[in-house]
């Protein structure tokens, strides 16, 4: 199991960023992390797989634990040799290499040849799409395909646990529910563990089984996705649902604010 | 044959052979360039201090030529490393400005410390191959551009496999095409960044070698680092065909503007008509022949 307790990040020795984050990832499941840009979801992630250094941020307060070791010190290829890896969000694919060949760089921890060729075909045969496009440079691809590419590269590592960050972003509604949906079947499958940060909340929601809701660097909410579903504030804040029929004035809007009652 | 046109295939041999000769330094400018998008301005210096130790072993100290060799090549490879290690590693995700401005007091020191440690003066670098050039008609060529060429083309295409085929050349692709997420896949960065400056040391080593053969060591041998400019400007900054496509152009332009315009303005042109070119190539094609484009998709 992947958890934080009470983390603390801060950029640049004065930033704070996150003010003691606590969250479990269960083993085999979905878990999702909901909230508005700037909440933190991001850093979380950063915070958990090393990459924070190279951005001059670090976990100052509280650790990080994974299947018992803590993980919070170490460097980020040490992090993924241990399973957890993370996918960007903005389809970060390395544009100047192939598809294949950005699926190779993927496997980079891998040192069995035969496993590197296997872990490509699996890949394919998850996203067909990507094999058809195995030989054109990846920065050329559609925005769908390089989303496709960049879990498949990740998959590539074997990893336990994937980051996953707004895989949704800027996409079709479509290509999002057939991403969403292969990453369930991976989840199925594959036995692969996903902590999903997500602005999409209906979608997440949809997938995840439990939810943790982000603001301001901090959890303000959390619980089964069920739950969360239900409960009126994401009902109105993330799912874009109001009392049903209901019309409502300008004025209720503007004060949306007071509405927050975690907040209070 | 008429003598102006045995003239001209004199210019073009010299040059294409001369021409390898700067592919093969251009290629240690490359290699830093492409796996961590360093500059480096000391590249010539790399090259000099190679020639130092080299016919500092020979020369000074009396040793064979295979020690020679063997310790140019190991002493620019932990060069790279250490250097890589001390100072590079701490500019990392700091201001291009800072890196080159790093590599050119690098370059000062190092043009320093070659005379100051190793010798003195201007010392001859022998290898045991012939003086006499072979003759192919009217064209004749220097044994050592030869063996050069032959080198430069080896290393050339060698180094173009590793990027191309291997698995740690394409991860070594993937740290310069975006650090960050090669760090996320299980990349060391760092480690490759040493493993590029140690590649540059082998490279400099042999460039070092060969060009302190035919030019005499001291410190003027860092002076061909300057050819090394125009050589990736034209070519690509970042990429392997470029470096030899560039080396081959900037060898044949100084062959042939030595050759027609100096009679004329009394010489010198050699050391410039690169730098026109270069600059010509700048306002057409900044990112050279063969150098990667940044991709924008619409």
């Amino acid at each position: 199991m992947l958890g934080l307790n009470n983390v603390e990040v801060i950029y640049d020795g004065v930033i704070l960023v996150l003010k003691g984050v606590s969250l479990n990832v269960r083993d085999g499941g979905i878990t999702t992390l909901l909230g508005a840009n700037g909440a933190g979801k991001t850093t979380t992630l950063k915070a958990v797989s090393g990459l924070l250094r190279s951005e001059r941020g670090d976990v100052t307060k509280g650790s990080i634990e994974f299947s018992g070791e803590r993980i919070d010190r170490l460097p980020p290829h040490a992090v993924v040799r241990r399973g957890i890896v993370q996918v960007f969000e903005g389809r970060r694919v390395f544009e100047h290499l192939t598809t294949e060949e950005n699926l190779i760089a993927g496997a980079h921890i891998q040192k069995d040849r035969q496993r590197v060729a296997g872990g490509i075909e699996r890949v394919y045969e998850y996203f067909p799409r990507l094999k058809e496009r195995r030989s054109v440079q990846s920065g050329y691809l559609s925005g769908g395909e390089q989303q496709m590419l960049v879990i498949g590269r990740a998959l590539m590592a074997n990893p336990h646990v994937m980051l996953l960050d707004e895989p949704s972003l800027g996409l079709a509604p479509m290509l999002v529910e057939e991403i969403f949906g292969i990453v369930q079947q991976l989840n199925r499958q594959e036995k692969l563990t996903v902590l999903l940060v997500e602005q999409n909340a209906a979608l997440a929601l949809t997938i995840a089984e439990h939810g943790y809701v982000m603001e301001n660097g901090r959890i303000v909410l959390d619980g089964s996705a069920d739950a969360l579903r239900e409960n009126p504030d994401i009902k109105e804040f993330y799912l874009g649902l109001t009392e049903v029929g209901a019309r409502r004035s300008y004025r209720d809007v503007k004060h949306y604010k007071r509405r927050k009652r975690w907040l209070s | 044959m008429s003598d102006d046109l045995s003239f001209f295939f004199l210019l073009m041999s010299n040059g294409l052979l001369i021409g390898l000769m700067y592919s093969l330094i251009a290629l240690g400018f490359v290699l830093v360039y492409k796996a961590t998008d360093a500059i480096n301005f000391a590249q010539g210096e790399f090259v000099m201090i190679a020639g130092f130790v080299t016919a500092g072993a020979l020369m000074v100290w009396g040793a064979p030529l295979w020690v020679a060799v063997a310790l140019a090549l190991v002493s620019l490879v932990a060069f790279g490393f250490v250097l890589e290690r001390v100072m590079l590693r701490r500019l990392i995700g700091r201001p291009v400005i800072a890196v080159v401005m790093a590599t050119i007091g690098l370059a000062a020191i190092l043009r320093g410390v070659g005379p100051f440690v190793i010798f003195s003066g201007t010392k001859p670098l022998p290898l045991p191959i012939r003086d006499e050039p072979f003759m192919l008609g009217p064209i004749f060529i220097p044994p050592i551009q030869l063996l050069g060429a032959g080198v430069s083309l080896a290393f050339l295409a060698g180094f173009g496999w590793f990027f191309l085929k291997s698995r740690k050349g394409i991860a070594m692709r993937a740290v310069a095409d975006n650090q960050q997420v090669a760090m996320a896949m299980g990349i060391d960065v760092e480690r490759y960044f040493g493993v590029a400056w140690a590649m540059t040391g082998v490279v400099s080593a042999l460039g070092g070698i060969l060009w302190g053969n035919l030019l005499g060591v001291d410190v003027n041998l860092a002076l061909v680092g300057f050819k090394v400019f125009p050589v990736v400007i034209l070519g690509g900054l970042d990429s392997i065909p470029g470096a030899i496509i560039g080396g081959l152009i900037v060898g044949v332009v100084e062959n042939i503007a030595a050759g027609y315009v100096d009679p004329y303005v009394g010489g010198g042109t050699k050391d410039f008509a690169p730098y026109v070119l270069m600059i010509l190539a700048l306002m057409i094609r900044p990112y050279g022949i063969f150098g990667k484009r940044i991709i924008e998709r619409v």
